[in-house]
């Protein structure tokens, strides 16, 4: 399953899932859950953490948060 | 008076609009029970006082950390004493849908609010216009108000909206109203929250019409400033020029302060009758004073330039750059400005670690500040190093004394960072780490919120930490100039008076004098009686009794040994006493400052925690004496076993 942590630069995709974690009502609080257009903008110099474009806004997100956000090829 | 509280998602112009709320109006006082800091203002319309408590911003009112569980507490609770007659919601107009979450859990707990449309000059940019009658047909009890605290419009009609006093409560909730209140069921909240989304997102494209675009400036300027490259460089330059305006830009007005509360220190001695009296305000609470304010310059400037770095948006890069290479300590991406400050004075380094949102990284990061060599060290090392290290040069060109130097603030940062790395494994009940940070988009200051921001750092300083301070000098002092015999009072009979008058004669006569008061006062009774615990480290009691004196500051080590040898020196000009502590030697002969001491000595003052001003003020921003006391105890630990080694090693 693809997640936000392997998806490539400026492309646009669509959360699909949020994987159970206790950092899940987080995620869904900062207006990620299933159907909301994302798009990774840019890396920081190693790699982790990146910043999501997430609907009109840009969330900053370590790798590990990434990997529980599930989205669309 | 009644009660507002202020809400809203971080980065909405919430601050702004509490500073135009209440101007100067502002206090910070506690929450009953935690760590956080409660932002409290007045302000008046129509001749009635409201008081408006400021919240921490959040997304949810469910806490993400202990910090922010104080607004769950407080809205869940109509018993509570800081429970708000109405609640004000900042809400940020060009990103309504994750902004009317927390809205409409407020809204839903049942009090009367305000929905604060913010930034609508933003959101004209990006081309959002929003149907206010949408949205009030949603929240049908709110009362909705446009405002841009950028340029202060909305202002006076929340002031006039609340003492109107028609404020209604929600009749009709917007979600569910149980999971609100139980803060242990996340997976209810789970639910509610994405319910919640699902309704606000129909409302959201009902409300709304947007062009979905970001604002690609930011995204320019971040391109660069997040760059391997030019970030970090950039990043290095800033830290530069913030060290410098700490270490060399604020020493201008320090010596100011501390000439002129020098000066009035002699004049009172000299304009007063000699007495108890006298003595005490001219050497216990003047100097004391002195000794508050003289680090208001280094927390106005550092504070002054870091509120900028928030205000324009860049601190949240610093965080988002810095968060791999700190991660691994328990430090935060923010811990960076705090530790290189604390290279000038832990004082402001320490209070600049607010800004760190995570209570665990905070405290980590206030817990190893001092440990990193301030300048307060500097008159110590380059003492002991002129005197200790030969003057020569290693590989032909690296100065010996330099590098010993270098050494010296190395073994500090060293300390720092696997302190951090040790302390993980204290802390009990770990939090949940959570990075998930937003980047605002970079705007210019606002400087009001500059102004007001260095302002009331400055006030909690000198309110909050000064009295402990002050307290302390006055007992140093008091420990200084009584002892329990009456050596002290005889002190001038005890020395024979120079046979010759002359000026030279006379001063070390005084001198003299001076060394046998210090010698017989408390302090120096203690130094004494310590000396059992630290000849193994290669002290002998003169250095025991400047030891302790230096907790005042650590510089005063320098002038505490220039008294007890009575040696007549300038600040400046220290070869008196390096001559003087040269024949210095012990009672087999040998010299008492040697490799061995120095180094010992050297190496006990990177760690040891000289310093009540440090100490008052980690008391001041952790709200409790435990964690002063145990950064004395470890960081004296540390000192003493690094200088035991040492000595042994050299010895």
């Amino acid at each position: 399953m693809r997640t936000l942590a392997d998806l490539p630069l400026e492309k646009r995709t669509i959360v699909t899932a949020i994987k159970e974690s206790a950092i899940r009502p987080k995620l869904l609080e900062m207006g990620i859950y299933a159907g909301k257009s994302v798009e990774v903008l840019f890396k920081a110099p190693f790699g982790d953490p990146i910043a999501v474009n997430v609907d009109g806004y840009v969330l900053s997100m370590r790798l590990n948060e990434a990997q529980l956000i599930e989205v669309a090829d | 008076m009644k009660k507002i509280a202020l809400f809203g998602n971080p980065n909405t112009g919430k601050s702004s609009i509490f500073n135009r709320l209440t101007g100067l109006k502002q206090h910070v006082g506690n929450f009953p029970g935690v760590t956080v800091d409660k932002q409290t203002g007045t302000f008046s319309y129509n001749n009635e006082k409201f008081e408006l408590i400021d919240f921490p911003g959040t997304y949810s009112v469910y806490p993400r950390s202990s910090d922010e569980k104080i607004v769950f507490d407080v809205i869940s609770n109509p018993q509570h004493t800081d429970y708000p007659d109405a609640v004000i919601v900042v809400v940020d107009a060009s990103n309504l849908e994750r902004n009317l979450l927390l809205f409409s859990q407020l809204y839903d707990l049942g009090l009367p609010t305000i929905l604060l449309l913010n930034m609508t000059d933003v959101a004209a940019r990006k081309e959002i216009a929003i149907s206010i009658e949408e949205l009030q047909n949603a929240f049908p009890a709110t009362t909705i108000i446009r405002s841009n605290a950028r340029i202060g419009t909305g202002i006076e009609e929340i002031k006039r909206v609340i003492s109107e006093n028609k404020l209604k409560t929600a009749e009709k909730p917007f979600g569910k109203q149980q999971a609100l209140l139980s803060i242990s069921d996340t997976e209810g909240q789970a639910v509610d929250t994405d319910e919640r989304f699902h309704n606000i997102q129909q409302l959201v494209n009902n409300a709304v019409t947007r062009n979905q675009k970001l604002p690609s400036r930011s995204k320019k300027i971040d391109l660069w400033l997040t760059h391997p490259v030019v970030g970090y460089l950039f990043f290095f330059l800033l830290l530069l020029v913030i060290f410098q305006s700490v270490f060399t830009l604020a020493s201008y007005p320090m010596d100011l302060i501390d000439g002129a509360f020098g000066s009035l220190s002699s004049f009172v001695a000299q304009q007063l009758p000699p007495g108890l009296f006298t003595d005490l305000l001219a050497n216990g609470i003047i100097p004391g004073i002195g000794g508050v304010l003289v680090f208001v310059p280094q927390i106005a400037l550092l504070f002054f330039l870091l509120s900028i770095l928030e205000e324009t948006g860049y601190m949240a890069r610093v965080v988002f750059m810095m968060d791999r290479l700190m991660r691994p300590f328990g430090l935060n991406g923010k811990s960076v400005v705090p530790l290189i400050s604390s290279a000038a004075c832990a004082i402001p380094g320490i209070m600049s670690a607010r800004t760190i949102n995570s209570w665990q990284e905070r405290l980590t990061t206030i817990f190893v500040a001092p440990l990193i060599s301030c300048s307060a060290r500097i008159p110590v090392y380059t003492l002991l190093i002129h005197l200790v290290i030969p003057n020569k040069l290693v590989g032909g060109f690296i100065s010996l004394q330099g590098l010993v130097l270098f050494c010296l603030y190395f073994l500090g940062l060293i300390a720092a960072l696997i302190t951090a790395w040790v302390f993980q494994f204290f802390l009990k009940n770990k939090q949940l780490s959570i990075f998930l940070l937003e980047l605002p988009p970079y705007k210019s200051p606002r400087w009001a919120n500059v102004g007001i921001e260095v302002f009331s750092k400055a006030k909690v300083f000198v309110t909050d930490a000064g009295k402990i301070i002050v307290a302390i000098s006055i007992l140093l002092w008091a420990l200084a100039s009584f002892g329990p015999s009456n050596k002290i009072e005889n002190a001038e009979k005890l020395i024979p008076k120079p046979s010759v008058q002359t000026e030279t004669t006379q001063i070390a006569y005084e001198k003299q004098i001076a060394a046998v008061q210090l010698e017989n006062s408390y302090i120096g009774i203690i130094g004494k009686s310590i000396e059992p615990i630290i000849a193994p480290i290669g002290y002998d009691w003169k250095m025991g009794i400047c030891l302790i004196t230096s907790f005042a500051a650590r510089e005063v080590f320098v002038g505490s040994l220039a008294t007890i040898y009575a040696i007549d020196q300038t600040e400046e000009d220290t070869t008196p006493l390096i001559e003087r502590l040269r024949e210095e030697t012990k009672a087999d002969g040998s010299k008492t400052y040697n490799l061995a001491s120095g180094l010992s000595l050297l190496v006990f003052y990177v760690f040891a925690m000289q310093c009540m001003a440090t100490l008052a003020v980690v008391k001041r921003e952790t709200k409790s004496w435990k964690w002063p006391i145990i950064q004395l105890v470890y960081m004296g630990a540390l000192a003493y076993v690094a200088a035991y080694i040492i000595y042994n090693l050299f010895q």
